[in-house]
């Protein structure tokens, strides 16, 4: 019993240390701007890097997620009689989850990694103690710069996944399946309005603080070499993409509250 | 360049202004006492090495100076001002006037030779292309690498990177140079041009300098004081001179590379050439 308290403290000493550290990460990210200095030249290079080298992740997700979801809706709801309503279903569901969702799965995985990776080899090497000594905030130069460039990144990122999601549902549903077009469209636009796309873009901008966070922390406290990398690497990841899902439960009760699903 | 005979250096420290005092530091990485109450104070102008085993410490000495790491206990002073427990934003201000070479170099990997010989320059808002230029090429050229700038630091030997991260460190002409371990590792010629440099750096500028080394051939060359850290605390303070005329055993022990067990391993004397006087160089 004494042995499952003093696991159970020790965990939750460890869980509050490191929520700690990300709170303590997150005041001198947000403190960066007004009191460091900012560099315009890496945000557009990690605007670049994040926002256009995530393209093609970012459409082959959006699009077979949509052709895969419209198939399997579209399988059932013809039982029923109501395959054109495969349009909405999909439109809402790319919006509202599996556009913002698959997407920072997706990003967390091609620049959480990277991230995690690259600040981590620069502290394991001294690159980071090297900064330090020339006067540079790592923050300042390391983390701001791959937080706006995230930020800006993952809002549009998610809106073209959710794009090519819906798209490509539509191909799936008027050419493979037969549904009218005009009907396809008339349940997608009854269906879905500007506040499912803002759900969703909403929800990619907290998903990217949260990447950002996580994958820079890793990175900034790496140790004992390439292993130490390695590991935080694949932290970054897994801690990010538990994080988004966990976080994704709570924004989405949050924010249907404010804009009710199946209300309009 | 200058012979490295000391005879003809003219110290600059003769006022004895202190420019870092260091008392009772402390240090503890996990279970382990790393610095046990280490007090040592640092003239303007002079070149202090820090001698000392393997694991004892020194590295983590030097980056206690410039405040990467912060003590358990203890006090650091440069020029007067404390920089313990200072904000890491209001440590930028001190560090401009140290510059640092690291063990491995530290070179940024995703900028090239020059770029990163650039970089403190950059950060300090020198802007013009030429300038930046003349500044980088100048530099380069005292260490020999001025047809290497636009490789990456990959592509080059690690006495190169050296060299390079040691242009890094001094083109901003700090008051203070930190050099961990300088010579490690670097061919007998790249180290004796490092430990010419380190004595024209303080002849020229009146650099402070502070060397933790391996190297006895480097204690000789570039000392004027030579502080023998053991289990945490300073065991030995003086010249190099006092420093060879000894008396202590494991002070003895240290500089000829016998072991504590005396069967003359390795005791932390990496080139193993213990206190043999050098001759000047030729110039």
């Amino acid at each position: 019993m004494l042995k499952l308290l003093q696991t159970t403290g020790q965990t939750a000493s460890v869980g509050l240390s490191y929520l700690g550290q990300l709170a303590s990460l997150l005041r001198d990210l947000v403190c960066s701007p007004f009191i460091g200095k900012v560099r315009c030249h890496l945000i557009g290079r990690q605007i670049v890097s994040i926002g256009f080298g995530s393209q093609l992740v970012v459409i082959v997700t959006g699009a077979f997620t949509g052709a895969v979801f419209a198939a399997q809706s579209y399988f059932k709801f013809n039982d029923f009689g109501i395959e054109s309503a495969v349009g909405a279903v999909v439109s809402i569901a790319m919006c509202r989850e599996l556009g913002p969702v698959l997407t920072a799965l997706m990003v967390s995985g091609r620049v959480g990694a990277s991230m995690a990776a690259e600040i981590g080899t620069m502290k394991v090497t001294e690159q980071i103690d090297a900064l330090r000594v020339m006067g540079v905030h790592p923050v300042d130069y390391l983390v701001l710069p791959r937080a706006v460039g995230l930020l800006f990144s993952m809002p549009l990122l998610v809106a073209e996944s959710i794009g090519f999601g819906i798209l490509a549902s539509r191909i799936m549903c008027v050419h493979g399946f037969h549904i009218p077009e005009a009907w396809y469209s008339h349940h997608v636009r009854a269906h879905t309005d500007l506040y499912d796309i803002s759900i969703g873009m909403i929800k990619g901008f907290v998903f990217a603080g949260l990447i950002v966070l996580v994958s820079c922390h890793q990175g900034l406290t790496a140790s004992n070499g390439a292993v130490g990398v390695g590991k935080g690497t694949t932290s970054a990841v897994v801690i990010a993409s538990l994080a988004v899902l966990i976080f994704n439960f709570f924004l989405s009760l949050l924010l249907n509250q404010l804009s009710p699903l199946g209300s309009g | 360049m200058e012979s490295p005979d000391k005879t003809e250096r003219q110290p600059c420290a003769e006022n004895g202004e202190m420019v870092i005092e260091v008392k009772g530091l402390k240090k503890k990485i996990g279970s382990q006492v790393i610095l046990d109450g280490v007090d040592l104070s640092i003239r303007r102008g002079e070149t202090m090495v820090i001698i000392g085993q393997s694991g004892e410490g020194k590295s983590v000495l030097l980056k206690h100076l410039v405040g990467l790491m912060t003590p358990d206990e203890g006090s650091i002073k440069i020029d007067g001002e404390e920089i313990v427990g200072v904000p890491e934003r209001r440590m930028s201000a001190i560090r401009k006037k140290i510059g640092v070479l690291f063990q491995d170099g530290a070179l940024f990997d995703s900028m090239t030779v020059a770029e990163n010989v650039a970089f403190p320059l950059q950060e300090s808002g020198i802007k013009k292309r030429q300038e930046l230029l003349e500044r980088v090429t100048h530099a380069l050229s005292l260490m020999g690498l001025e047809a290497h700038m636009a490789k990456m630091p990959i592509n080059i030997s690690g006495g190169m990177r050296k060299r390079a991260a040691l242009a890094r460190a001094i083109i901003t002409q700090p008051e203070c140079i930190l050099y961990d371990e300088p010579t490690s590792g670097l061919d007998p010629v790249v180290s004796d041009s490092i430990d010419r440099l380190i004595l024209r750096m303080q002849k020229e500028l009146c650099v402070t300098s502070i060397v933790v080394t391996h190297d006895m051939r480097s204690v000789q060359h570039v000392a004027d004081r030579v502080a023998y850290l053991k289990k945490g605390k300073i065991y030995f303070l003086g010249t190099p001179e006092e420093l060879r005329n000894s008396t202590d055993q494991v002070v003895q022990n240290f500089i000829q590379g016998v072991s504590e067990n005396g069967n003359g391993s390795n005791s932390g004397v990496s080139n193993g050439v213990g206190l043999t006087p050098v001759s000047p160089q030729p110039n």
